[in-house]
């Protein structure tokens, strides 16, 4: 190869390198924004437009309906009784859910024998199909012959509605989320505990600290990014909450005085129930939407200020400030 | 350049999987039903049969109809229950027809709903199928234009299935000629031989639900929720004066007389009261002789009488459609026809207990002559043949037919079952209900 002949090469290349630099790295993300583009912001406005429009399931697009389909769902009790399940279930499900999950990650960070075995162990139930695990606990919790109600009876006490009433119909599908949801957290508070660096819990032990107090002072600090992720997947996952209430029982409308019925199952209920209208379900899906987001900022918030008071460090910092 | 297009396709995938991923929930296990034919006729054509829970069609059969038809491939595709083949049929409707199957099974309660849609469905009126139906099968998947819907699979007349062991108990006779008589009269009467059964054996319940009884009554008006003078007004529950009724006449008996055993259908409990043996007596049409077996299995003490409270009664039965958009209508009609004849029919009652709605499969030695083991060796071919004959009409189902029932059975349910309210708060909770969620 002669040197001007490589020049002249160069130049195409150098050009084409430079156009690669500058456009490769949004045609390698470019993938997944058409595919967002085309299953996910599509539908999303569509749905929006849907939700000002009379719009069957089957009779398709009938004209504008304004507001009619917002004022539909916000004047209807059922929504409210939906609202009033969804944060009900949401609450009984992600609360102890957390505490369970960081204190199960904290136990498997310990030097445990056959810790691959432990740690598989709790993710077990995340692989368990929803609809199994709702044909378990279907025998758990049934009202007559469950197996709860049959040992509360046999030692005297009075059996528990876990169908027919309200709160111990939430409490049995938030034990069901629990069960699958808890050992899918706990690896992800595991994984981020491996990552904070030894020096420093050596240094708290160094200091005196005992193992509760550097637990509490210096581990729970240190995951405070994985707690803000963890509370937010889990307020979206756990206000569109459906699978769960909706296999509770055979005709998974939510009870007979939908007394856990979510907002997710009532949506589906407008649109793919009796009514077919997806205009009113648009809405609620709508709503719901806007619900998630101010939940999830509000978490959001929540969390980073508990995490950052709890740390004496940062407080001291303050008061040095100060 | 190829590890960069490789890079390309890789990003695809996993997108694709994380959005899926994201997406999951709601459809439970139902695979789309896909047209897979794609030559002309005479060459290899795939036909793609759609049914739900039992229809009682062998693999035997399929493979007897492709030997006789070379050229064609059936795909039976099966879902599990009724309520998600309805919600993939609708979802596939809405869609304009894309991925539906070639035979879709329909339930005869989703007809009035179809019907204004009959332009998706091939019209199955032909000389060769007229008078092969009885008639109030037929009416059902009549539009009014004419056009026939949907070709009939099976009917399920009622009969009363009941416990041997629990009436011997009780003191009444438990032969089932016996019992046919004993039970003989309308609901009232019913009632009362069940206080006379409760006042000997008071822990065990007369029958499972209320609800049961109660949709068993309702089947047996001409116009349930709606009047049909010209177009379908629905009657306001508030003032529905004959479901009301029935309503407070059921649940006084089923919680004031406790002649219920408080189980809601279908339920966890429902299932597990079959073995402790809860309840006596039950509303048996003629595939519900299926489900008894298979949730008490192991006990030998249920029979079947013909006998059923207020003459005859009809739950279920369906119906094979034939959908426009579909590739090869014409071969799908030829096998549907052939899937509801006779000789098929009777097959399907021996496999799943599906009875015929066919005229001449009902007229059989082959029927006439079936019996059922677990039922203790019962004539069930003659006794549901008895019992289709008492059947004179079905009540009118309109659009709004099945969120009415929907409303009404939660009424039931919540004094039944729940225990969580009386009978007239409930009643003011359903006219509400309706009130704001219909129309």
């Amino acid at each position: 190869m002669s040197r001007s002949a490589a020049g002249s090469d160069l130049t195409v290349r150098q050009r084409l390198s430079k156009l690669d630099v500058a456009t490769a790295p949004y045609v390698y993300i470019a993938p997944f924004f058409l595919l967002f583009a085309v299953i996910g912001l599509f539908p999303m406005l569509f749905t929006a437009y849907v939700s000002t429009r009379e719009y069957g399931l089957l009779s398709g697009d009938a004209g504008p309906a304004g507001i009619d389909n917002y004022a539909f769902v916000l004047t209807n009790d059922r929504f409210f009784i939906g609202l009033r399940n969804t944060f009900s279930i949401f609450l009984l499900s992600s609360v102890p859910q957390m505490v369970a999950a960081i204190a199960i990650a904290a136990v498997l960070n310990a030097n445990l024998r056959a810790r691959t075995f432990w740690r598989m162990g709790v993710l077990l139930p995340y692989v368990v199909a929803p609809v199994a695990v709702s044909l378990i606990f279907g025998q758990i919790f049934a009202d007559q012959s469950g197996v709860i109600n049959a040992v509360l009876t046999s030692i005297g006490l009075d059996p528990i509605g876990w169908h027919s009433e309200v709160l111990p119909s939430h409490i049995a599908i938030a034990t069901m989320v629990n069960f699958r949801w808890t050992g899918y957290n706990t690896l992800i508070f595991l994984a981020a505990m491996q990552a904070i660096p030894h020096d420093v819990i050596e240094a708290a032990i160094v200091d005196g600290a005992s193992r509760w107090r550097t637990f509490w002072h210096v581990t729970v600090p240190m995951l405070r990014p994985t707690i803000m992720f963890v509370v937010i997947t889990s307020t979206i996952g756990g206000l569109q909450i459906f699978d769960e209430p909706r296999l509770y029982d055979s005709a998974g409308l939510g009870g007979n005085s939908r007394q856990w019925m979510t907002i997710a199952m009532y949506m589906y209920e407008l649109g793919w129930g009796p009514q077919r209208n997806l205009g009113r379900a648009s809405a609620v899906a709508w709503i719901l939407f806007a619900i998630v987001v101010v939940f999830a900022l509000l978490n959001f918030w929540l969390t980073s200020r508990i995490a950052t008071s709890g740390t004496p460090v940062a407080r001291s910092r303050k008061k040095a400030r100060a | 350049m190829r590890t960069r297009l490789f890079t390309g396709v890789a990003a695809t995938a996993v997108a694709a999987l994380a959005l899926t991923a994201c997406s999951g929930g709601g459809t439970a296990g139902t695979t789309p039903a896909t047209t897979a034919g794609s030559g002309t006729s005479g060459e290899q054509i795939t036909l793609t049969v759609a049914t739900f829970n039992e229809f009682g069609y062998t693999d035997e059969m399929f493979a007897e109809y492709e030997a006789d038809h070379p050229g064609i491939t059936i795909d039976h595709q099966r879902a599990g229950q009724s309520t998600e083949a309805h919600e993939n049929l609708m979802t596939r409707l809405a869609a304009g027809g894309s991925g539906i199957a070639d035979i879709q099974a329909v339930d005869g309660d989703w007809l009035a709903e179809l019907k204004p849609l009959s332009d998706q469905f091939v019209d199955l009126s032909s000389p060769d199928v007229e008078g092969r139906w009885l008639d109030w099968v037929e009416a059902q998947a009549t539009t009014e234009d004419g056009a026939l819907m949907g070709y009939a699979t099976d009917i399920g007349p009622e009969a009363t299935c009941y416990r041997r062991d629990l009436f011997e108990a009780a003191g009444l006779p438990s032969d089932r000629e016996e019992v046919a008589t004993l039970l003989d009269g309308d609901w009232d009467h019913y009632f009362e031989v069940g206080r006379q059964f409760k006042a000997a054996t008071p822990d065990v319940g007369w029958f499972d639900s209320a609800g049961a009884v109660m949709n068993a009554r309702v089947q047996q008006l001409p116009n349930p929720y709606s009047s049909t003078t010209g177009e379908e007004t629905i009657i306001p529950l508030g003032e529905n004066t004959q479901i009301k009724e029935l309503y407070d006449s059921t649940l006084a008996a089923a919680v004031d007389d406790d002649l219920s055993a408080g189980l809601g259908q279908w339920g966890t409990d429902w299932i597990n009261a079959f073995q402790s043996g809860a309840f006596a007596t039950m509303q048996c049409p003629s595939w519900m002789l299926g489900v008894i077996e298979g949730n008490a299995a192991g006990q030998t003490n249920w029979d079947v009488a013909s006998t059923f409270p207020g003459g005859g009664g009809n739950w279920g039965g369906s119906y094979l459609t034939v959908p426009a958009a579909g590739a090869h209508t014409a071969e799908a009609q030829e096998l549907a026809a052939w899937l509801t004849a006779p000789e098929q029919q009777l097959k399907a009652f021996a496999e799943a207990g599906t009875f015929p709605s066919q005229v001449e499969a009902q007229e059989s030695s082959e029927l006439a002559a079936a019996t059922n083991e677990f039922f203790n060796n019962a004539p069930t071919g003659e006794i549901f043949t008895e019992r289709a004959e008492a059947v004179e009409s079905q009540p009118f189902k309109g659009e709004h037919y099945f969120a009415m029932n929907t409303i009404v059975g939660e009424a039931i349910g919540r004094v039944d079952v729940d225990g969580t309210a009386t009978a007239e708060e409930s009643w003011n909770q359903a006219v509400s209900d309706a009130d704001a969620n219909i129309g």
